[in-house]
């Protein structure tokens, strides 16, 4: 912690960085922490509960616009940085990304070759959990799951906090809000967010980081980041871990293996 | 007249490959089942997974998508590109409990008006099999059909 807090101290004085994104201490979990000035860093905070995906924020250009900012990447958080870059979305120069780890050590990264290396070298943190649900509703009948998923989703009252807490939905018009020809009805029922959910889980196809923000998002406790998990578990089946920065579904290669197209 | 079921079929198919095969079928005068509508596109690629949803929630039964084979594709790639999107699609289907069964995927060439009646008449028997897509209209009409439940939860919490 101590290391965090004197590395963006040390940046605010050397007149390195406008922002720094981080976590401060919550009422029951930690949340995310905006730091302007050199004395507030002394709130930053970063441990296991910190679990949120603050790369959310750097595509607000609310927020980060013109601002020279720092932000204390979690694993999934630099994997979705790494994404960012792949689709243009950040620009080095104004960024200054500190990889954090759960013992406080603190890491610089001064390119997205660093981070990527870094990944290609860290194993991703088990999903425990994540896994046995998913083996789980694998393990049903196909109208089990129905019954699982439609149960779950008619409740959805589509307030898009899975998608607020996503920072691959950057989109400044998602499909949910398109209308001509009007997709997904904008308002809450089962089939509805069935068909949301799914449009969510195809766009993000290779490009989700698995973090599972949408899921600790969601207020009503639905495990949305179970579909994008089992998605993340299908583009990894099928396609492998990509090495270059072509996204899954806009690419193709001529002898990919399927078994049901007769 | 008999009552069978008679499932309904909605075919998305490019205009190049299987929208002309389907053609040589009729000058060939090959029979088939006369349970599909066919909806021509420019190519595969242009099919959007939102249209099988939308086809089921509109009461299909069914669902067939095909076009040129691999290689073949008249925009060089379109069909490849189809070919991931589906294949990621069809996973999550079958993970939410959609009934994979209904969606017949095919590669069919100008050439081969007799495949395109077999694929059909295999699929719409397939479907006579499996009966009604029931289950997925029920939840576009989740508040009608729930109508009478739901009413019912109201009033005990009002009790
Ligand atoms: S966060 Fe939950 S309730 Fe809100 S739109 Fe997403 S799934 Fe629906």
């Amino acid at each position: 912690m101590r290391e965090l807090q004197d590395t963006v101290k040390a940046l605010f004085d050397k007149g390195e960085i406008d922002l720094f994104i981080g976590y401060e201490k919550g009422t029951r979990t930690p949340r995310p922490f905006f730091v302007h000035k050199a004395e507030d860093a002394e709130n930053l905070i970063f441990d296991a509960a910190c679990s949120g995906n603050l790369a959310v924020y750097l595509t607000r250009k609310d927020l980060t616009g013109g601002k020279k900012t720092g932000i204390s990447a979690s694993y999934y958080a630099l994997k979705s940085i790494a994404q960012l870059f792949d689709e243009n979305q950040l620009k080095a120069e104004n960024l200054r990304i500190f990889g954090v780890s759960e013992e406080g050590s603190v890491q610089f990264f001064d390119s997205v070759a660093a981070i990527k290396q870094h990944l290609s070298a860290t194993p991703p943190p088990a999903k425990p959990d994540e896994d046995e649900l998913v083996g789980k509703i694998n393990a049903m009948t196909a109208s089990e799951r129905w019954k699982f998923w439609s149960d779950e989703l008619s409740k959805c009252f589509k307030c898009y906090a899975c998608r607020a807490a996503c920072p691959m939905c950057y989109c400044t018009k998602c499909i949910v809000e398109v209308n001509r020809p009007q997709w997904i009805q904008p308002w809450a029922s089962t089939l509805s967010n069935m068909e949301w959910q799914i449009n969510r889980v195809m766009h993000l196809a290779g490009r989700c980081s698995d973090c599972g923000s949408c899921g600790t998002a969601c207020p009503l406790g639905i495990p949305v980041h179970l579909l994008t998990h089992k998605m993340s578990e299908t583009v990894k089946e099928h396609f492998g871990v990509s090495e270059t920065k072509e996204n899954v579904l806009s690419t193709f290669k001529p002898d990919d293996k399927e078994n049901f197209i007769h | 007249m008999s009552n069978e079921f008679e499932p309904k079929v909605v075919a998305f198919v490019c205009n190049w490959c299987t929208y002309t095969g389907a053609d040589l079928t009729g000058t060939s005068r090959i029979k088939y089942a006369s349970n599909v509508k066919i909806i021509r596109f420019p190519c595969t690629g242009r099919i959007d997974f939102m249209l099988l949803l939308k086809a089921f929630a509109n009461g299909s039964d069914g669902v067939i998508v095909s076009g040129c084979h691999p290689n073949d594709c008249h925009y060089t790639s379109g069909n490849f590109h189809a070919r991931r999107r589906w294949m990621l699609f069809r996973n999550l289907l079958d993970f939410l409990g959609i009934d994979i069964r209904r969606i017949r995927f095919a590669w069919v060439s100008a050439a081969e008006g007799a495949k395109w009646a077999e694929v059909v008449n295999e699929t719409v028997a397939q479907l006579k099999d499996l009966g009604p897509y029931t289950e997925y209209q029920k939840a576009t009409e989740f508040l009608v059909a729930n109508e009478n439940e739901l009413t019912e939860e109201m009033e005990a919490n009002h009790a």
